[in-house]
């Protein structure tokens, strides 16, 4: 594992990253200065990630996930609330210290070939964060990349040292960014979307290898995708998002068996598992679209969709989290 | 009125001239299609299923090496129709396309209703009216409100947006509509309130429809039949029952076992080796190489052998089940 001035400070006890109160908002400008309002993309998250775990953010397209990815890698910095990575805000976080967490820290895109540079070779791809981090000797990078395409199954290593990403498969190229993600050893992996631009068949293999290495390393994985159906698997933990919050999480098999939000339970039913049937059948499907998040609806984010909604309460005060079962929380005013 | 043959497609190929050489997009796909009924063309990316879609619309792109194959709708060969005939009496009318990413291709400085109505204004030459009213019905058929007629596509969610190319595509009331990827790019929601809307569509209209997608759970949600296309080739056609619940072609069975499940614990099993390039395609079997289950013969191309009525499978396996053999 790489030293670096960022574990100085590392908490042991603490999670390896928690997000409390994090707002990220994009203010929108009118001729380049007058403020006109702001896209509340992330709008109270609160959550921690333990040592070694692997989690889902689940959502639709427009629900902030990926602004919170972005966050988490320190992109964007927080309107309001703070992350704190081994115990030490990211705020707080400069010059050095600052590469340093972006070196803890392992991203993987979701559109493989467009965070691919098309000129570089694989060799010069996973080369160009080592040197960047100040790994001189040549042969010690040469090893760490062939250690690393191996890591990802790309073998043997020399087929593909000299291939440029156009001449790989969309799965190998999703290979390379993931190499390329873990070859400075970071102890977070943020992975959006890693297989929605994939074919089916590739998916399951790609997903797989993603928990394997976050299993075999002890790395902690944020997984954010917007399709239910493949967390199950991959990974412990799920927080659903809708329109910049979290309203459920819980470990996987809890919430995909006993769903408790009524958004979580409208997306689960509108997911098909293969089968004949589901032709002759029309899914309910909660009426109206995700709101604006530059305009979103007051109080409970869901309400003007919800079969649920109480007047009075949930379009008034905000709905707290609430344990409607062990270890699974809910925010919504039914579990009151 | 299920059984009458709205379409027959026999021995259709589509070949690009590349750089690389003939690329077999399309390579002797052969199916019947029936009056109100829905077949899903399922397949993994560059397996050519869009290619057949441009192919049935005589939509081709300059690059094209070579066509061959017999296309008949209602009885009539429209591959033989002169290019000016087939865009006046079957492109649009008769049969219509929603593209990949349509939603994206609507003219923005045009309003949305106008755009739909164009097709009767230029087709059958209706007075603009007459076309907005029927435009503003077949709005409600697919669930979008009429207020919406009136709006720029900038002011729609891509969900409405996919919807008003949907309404484009049936308002000419043609009886086969290809839908490539229709919900492929739209959130989980809306995805189920746009299938939800193909199927009132089905049922009130009995129109037919192909739907194209690489997504099996999707191809659950419309489809009658199910043809699983690998490499250019139909490798397997079946009732929709059948296919997902005891499919006959082993890339049909390992990727059903490919995909994850939301109420199912069995883990999912990735199929390994990828797709053969279709510049270059293997002879014999194109699924030999990642086939668990590969033997002496599928070094020669196997022919689609029928397994019972309407269900067909490229596979050596299956040529006990029917020694006459079949064509391909």
């Amino acid at each position: 594992m790489t030293s670096s001035p960022g574990h100085q400070a590392d908490d042991d006890q603490a999670p390896l990253i928690a997000a409390r109160d994090l707002h990220t908002w994009f203010e929108l400008r009118q001729w380049g200065f007058r403020r006109v309002g702001a896209v509340r993309a992330v709008d109270g998250v609160d959550f921690a990630l333990a040592r070694g775990e692997a989690v889902a953010f689940v959502g639709e397209s427009g629900c902030g996930k990926s602004s919170l990815a972005r966050t988490l890698l320190g992109l964007h910095r927080p309107t309001r609330g703070e992350v704190r990575f081994a115990g030490r805000s990211l705020g707080d976080l400069e010059g050095r210290a600052l590469k340093a967490y972006r070196a803890e820290v392992g991203y993987v895109q979701q559109d493989p070939y467009g965070a691919l540079p098309p000129f570089l070779d694989v060799r010069r791809i996973l080369a160009e964060p080592l040197i960047v981090h100040g790994v001189r000797d040549r042969a010690e990078r040469e090893r760490r990349i062939r250690a690393a395409l191996e890591e990802v199954r790309l073998s043997p290593a020399e087929a593909f040292l000299g291939q440029f990403p156009h001449m790989l498969s969309g799965g190998q190229q999703q290979r390379v960014v993931i190499a390329r993600a873990l070859i400075l050893a970071p102890r977070l992996l943020i992975a959006d979307e890693p297989v929605s631009m994939l074919d089916a068949s590739v998916r399951v293999e790609i997903l797989e290898l993603l928990r394997r290495i976050q299993r075999g390393r002890g790395l902690t994985l944020a997984f954010i995708t917007h399709d239910l159906s493949t967390v199950r698997h991959y990974a412990e933990r799920i927080f659903v998002m809708y329109a910049g919050r979290v309203v459920e999480s819980a470990p996987v098999d809890d919430l995909l068996d006993h769903p408790q939000h009524p958004y979580t339970q409208a997306l689960l039913a509108a997911i098909a598992d293969p089968d004949a049937a589901n032709a002759t059948r029309l899914r309910e499907v909660p009426a109206g679209e995700p709101p604006s998040l530059l305009h979103p609806p007051a109080a409970c984010r869901f309400h003007p969709r919800c079969p649920h909604f109480m007047a009075g309460l949930c379009d008034v005060e905000d709905p707290p989290d609430f344990d409607p079962r062990r270890d699974h929380r809910s925010a919504c005013w039914l579990h009151r | 009125m299920r059984d009458r043959t709205l379409l027959r497609v026999e021995a259709l190929e589509l070949h690009y001239q590349t750089r690389r050489g003939a690329v077999h997009a399309v390579d002797g796909v052969s199916f019947d299609l029936c009056q109100g009924e829905a077949l899903v063309v399922l397949g993994e990316s560059g397996c050519g299923k869009s290619s057949l879609a441009k192919a049935l619309m005589r939509l081709l792109p300059r690059n094209v090496h070579h066509t061959a194959g017999r296309v008949t709708l209602d009885g009539v060969d429209v591959t033989a129709l002169p290019d000016e005939r087939f865009r006046r009496e079957v492109r649009w009318s008769r049969m219509a396309l929603v593209m990949q990413a349509s939603m994206n291709a609507l003219n923005p400085v045009v309003r949305v209703g106008e755009q739909v109505a164009e097709p009767l204004r230029v087709l059958r030459g209706w007075p603009r009216r007459k076309a907005l009213a029927r435009a503003a019905e077949v709005f409600e058929l697919v669930g979008v409100s009429t207020d919406f007629l009136a709006r720029y596509p900038f002011e729609l969610s891509g969900g409405m947006r996919q919807r008003a190319v949907l309404a484009m595509a049936l308002v000419a009331e043609p009886a086969l509509v290809i839908l490539d990827e229709p919900t492929s790019a739209l959130d989980v929601l809306t995805q189920a309130s746009i299938m939800n809307a193909l199927k009132r569509v089905k049922r009130e209209l009995g129109t037919s429809f192909i739907l194209i997608t690489h997504d099996v759970a999707t191809s659950s949600e419309l489809g009658d039949r199910v043809a699983l296309m690998y490499a250019g080739q139909f490798v397997e056609v079946a009732d929709a029952a059948r296919f997902f619940t005891a499919p006959a072609h082993p890339y049909s069975q390992m990727l059903m076992a490919s995909v994850p499940r939301l109420h199912q614990r069995a883990r999912p099993v990735a199929i390994p080796g990828e797709p053969p390039s279709l510049a270059d395609p293997p002879g014999g079997c194109r699924y030999a190489e990642r086939c668990p289950y590969r033997f002496a013969r599928c070094a020669q191309d196997p022919p689609s052998f029928s397994l019972g009525e309407r269900h067909r499978a490229r596979c050596w396996l299956h040529a006990d089940d029917n020694p006459s053999g079949g064509g391909a």
